[in-house]
């Protein structure tokens, strides 16, 4: 076979190729997940009392003011690199020797055992790190189980009320050996406004 | 601790148990689709539309040319692609991508690494995410398959004037046969546990507090499928599979482990069959499985224990790590990855301890043989097999032999120079970077770190990886010039030199075994390609890794 012949024939088969599996496959999984997984090919979208769509229950969200302080009545979730921006998922990058990391570790720990009112050693390592993808959804139960007593006392409920909440929003791990325990900031904070 | 270290060896388990369970029905199935002289009635109208002759059996030189110029038409289409995306449809409103990134983006998905220069969520609309990148991460990785067959051929026939197949058919089947059913299945397990899959836009929705967030919309489950399945590794968003969407819970952190281990694992299964012993089969994988599984076991010590000051002021390593899969399933992932050429990841690898960094470094440097790429696992341990049963006929004054092919003068050059190819592609694109200033300007943390982030970058571009210590700023020119050729480099010179090497063994007439042959089935030989496959290793690259990951560990 001729060079030239050979890339024409190469050509054709890569058209060929991107129309079958370019096209093609993407669009009947698609029609596939219509049907039988709407919820979830959509992208698990969680809706408020109203009906309108406030998140998804698998991408986190920040719980800030308008001037940037964590809101007392919301779970916190991690700190994020991305800032919970979904368009812009990232991890910080930060090796484990970075000084600019360990300050920052530091200085999550002492923030968020003030704002809770807890000691130091209390605070759980999710509390303090960053997620891979900056859009982390979930918190460690420690790091849930430290936050109830002040979303109760700003929202005015009783401890056990919250922690009920949190409990109904917690999972353990996947067919009890896969993953970790976790609490889903998200949809913790839908039901607690709901 | 404790229930995470069982949790650990859980997952561990049950990861082993589920590839055991298809090795052998894979494996043979992957013997069929390569054997069998039908083609299927789709498949005869597709090659009557490409004007190939599936049946003619092609020299190792025609087999090569085909398969450069079908790489160098993928090139150049994925490129058009993202040049052009500002004037195609479902373009979500991005703008085409600048020469350097497309150029990049073209070779690394082309050459199976999926080095990412670019953030799939503000880059790549959905033409180019389906039409181009999952294209080329089914095609690369039947590229690789192909490969891998036509060695397994060159040892398997006797006298055949360097015919080792037909490259269109073996590439039609792999992605037809093999892949795409396989992806099909994958994709629907991955969207009903919350994968997205539409062709949706990003939204604007409010979100709880009253801000607004962008719902991301998008192909996804079926490109994870192949990107995984593949041994790709090139996320649809920018944190890969970290990313909730990309792989939502602890079960899906699974399933993508499985399927980035499944074809590896089973191609010694098919190369056993083909050959006509299954033994040689069993040795082969025996050899991947001790690599794997040790450096899983480091791996996961080294996460678990957390070492390094930030890991210790946090009180664990969970920088960069996702609270789902926590540090067992992440450290388990990233064996996989590195030690095949996927390069996903579900953690940011940049922020590993240093010994953990330092372990899915040196699983990249084995050259990915453990159990490694999609086909390029299976033909980089085989080309070890016989530079070890080279090693061992010197040692004792054997004529090297494997499976039935003497290991001559030419052979051995050929096996010589696929060895050397990707240690220099990555020593000296390091070396050039340290010394020079666009090189340095891209390096985030000082001191050793630093050159672990270049060192990095250059061990998974030239093997084809393409995982990230991310921290480097490699979307500079300099950068996406300089990893491109190295992904080219480590690609495509050593398939040239696996090729030639199937060939010339396809010619030779088979031996039959004699008293003088060294067994290449037994635990003996196993250990001994194990031990090999370290060695030139760990010479190659010890100086580099000791000023790297080893200075940062003790210090």
């Amino acid at each position: 076979m001729k060079p030239t012949r050979t890339l024409w024939t190469a050509l054709r088969l890569t058209l060929v190729l991107t129309v079958v599996l370019g096209i093609g496959y993407p669009l009947v999984v698609t029609a596939i997940g219509r049907v039988a997984f709407p919820a979830q090919a959509a992208g698990s979208l969680v809706r408020d009392d109203a009906g309108q769509v406030r998140g998804s229950a698998l991408i986190g969200q920040s719980f800030l003011g308008s001037d940037g302080t964590p809101l007392p009545q919301y779970f916190q979730p991690r700190p994020s690199a991305a800032g919970y921006d979904a368009a812009a998922s990232s991890g910080s990058n930060l090796g484990p020797e970075d000084a600019g990391l360990a300050a920052a570790v530091a200085q999550r720990r002492a923030d968020v055992a003030t704002f809770n009112a807890v000691r130091e050693d209390q605070v759980p390592p999710d509390a303090v790190t960053a997620s891979g993808s900056g859009l982390d959804p979930h918190i460690s139960p420690q790091y849930a189980a430290i936050q109830v007593a002040r979303v109760a006392a700003a929202r005015g409920m009783t401890e056990d009320a919250v922690r009920a909440l949190v409990a109904a929003h917690t999972q353990g791990r996947t067919l009890g050996f896969l993953g970790e325990p976790r609490v889903n900031v998200v949809t913790l904070n839908l039901a607690l406004d709901g | 601790m404790t229930a995470t270290v069982w949790a650990a060896i859980g997952q561990f388990g049950i990861l082993l148990v589920l590839l055991a369970a298809v090795h052998l029905p894979l494996g043979a199935y992957m013997a069929r689709v390569y054997s069998s002289p039908h083609h299927t009635r789709v498949e005869r109208a597709w090659y009557r539309t490409l004007r190939v002759d599936p049946d003619a059996e092609q020299r190792w030189s025609t087999y090569l040319l085909s398969l450069l110029g079908f790489s160098l038409a993928s090139v150049l289409l994925l490129y058009a692609l993202g040049r052009l995306q500002a004037h195609l449809p479902w373009n979500l409103g991005f703008s085409g991508l600048d020469p350097a990134t497309a150029w990049n983006t073209a070779v690394s998905f082309t050459t199976n690494t999926n080095w990412q220069s670019y953030s799939g969520e503000a880059a790549a609309g959905h033409l180019l995410q389906m039409a181009g990148l999952t294209v080329q991460n089914f095609v690369s990785a039947a590229v690789g398959m192909a490969v891998a067959i036509a060695l397994v051929r060159g040892l398997a026939r006797s006298g055949t004037d360097a015919r080792i197949g037909n490259f269109w058919s073996d590439l039609t089947r792999g992605a037809l046969r093999i892949l795409l059913p396989i992806a099909v299945v994958g994709a629907l397990v991955l969207a009903a546990n919350g994968v997205i899959q539409s062709l949706d836009p990003h939204t604007a929705i409010t979100t709880i507090t009253g801000e607004t967030q962008q719902a991301l919309g998008g192909p996804v489950a079926s490109q994870e499928v192949i990107k995984v399945l593949g041994t790709n590794g090139g996320g649809f968003f920018n944190a890969n599979s970290a990313h909730p969407f990309e792989n939502p819970n602890a079960l899906t952190n699974l399933v993508e482990i499985f399927l980035i281990l499944l074809i590896p694992s089973a191609l010694p299964r098919t190369f056993g069959l083909m050959v006509g012993d299954r033994r040689q089969g069993w040795a082969i994988l025996g050899v991947m499985t001790g690599l794997w599984t040790v450096a899983t076991g480091l791996l996961t010590w080294a996460e678990l224990a957390g070492p390094g000051l930030a890991p210790s002021l946090a009180g664990a390593a969970m920088e960069g790590k996702e609270a789902r899969f926590g540090l067992a399933g992440t450290a388990l992932f990233g064996a996989a990855t590195t030690g095949t050429s996927t390069g996903a990841v579900d953690s940011m690898h940049d922020s590993l301890t240093a010994p953990g960094g330092g372990v899915a470094m040196f699983t990249m440097m084995l050259g990915e043989v453990a159990p490694g790429g999609v086909g390029s696992g299976l033909y980089g341990m085989l080309v070890l097999a016989v530079l070890t049963v080279f090693i061992a006929g010197l040692m004792v004054g054997r004529t090297p032999e494997y499976a039935g092919k003497k290991i001559g003068r030419g052979e051995i050059t050929l096996v010589a120079l696929y060895v050397l190819t990707v240690p220099a592609a990555v020593l000296l694109g390091s070396a050039i970077s340290v010394v020079t200033g666009p090189g340095l300007a891209g390096i985030q943390e000082a001191g050793p770190h630093g050159l672990s982030e270049v060192l990095y970058a250059f061990t998974s571009a030239s093997n084809n990886n393409g995982s990230a210590f991310a921290g480097l700023a490699a979307g500079t020119p300099y950068f996406n010039t300089m990893t491109g050729l190295a992904m080219l480099v480590g690609r495509f010179v050593p398939i040239a030199l696996v090729l030639a090497l199937a060939g010339r063994l396809a010619s030779q007439n088979t031996v039959p075994a004699s008293a003088g042959t060294l067994p290449t089935h037994r635990p003996l030989f196993v250990g001994l390609v194990g031990a090999v496959t370290l060695v030139v290793v760990g010479l190659t690259f010890i100086p580099v890794l000791s000023l790297g990951p080893v200075v940062e560990s003790l210090s």
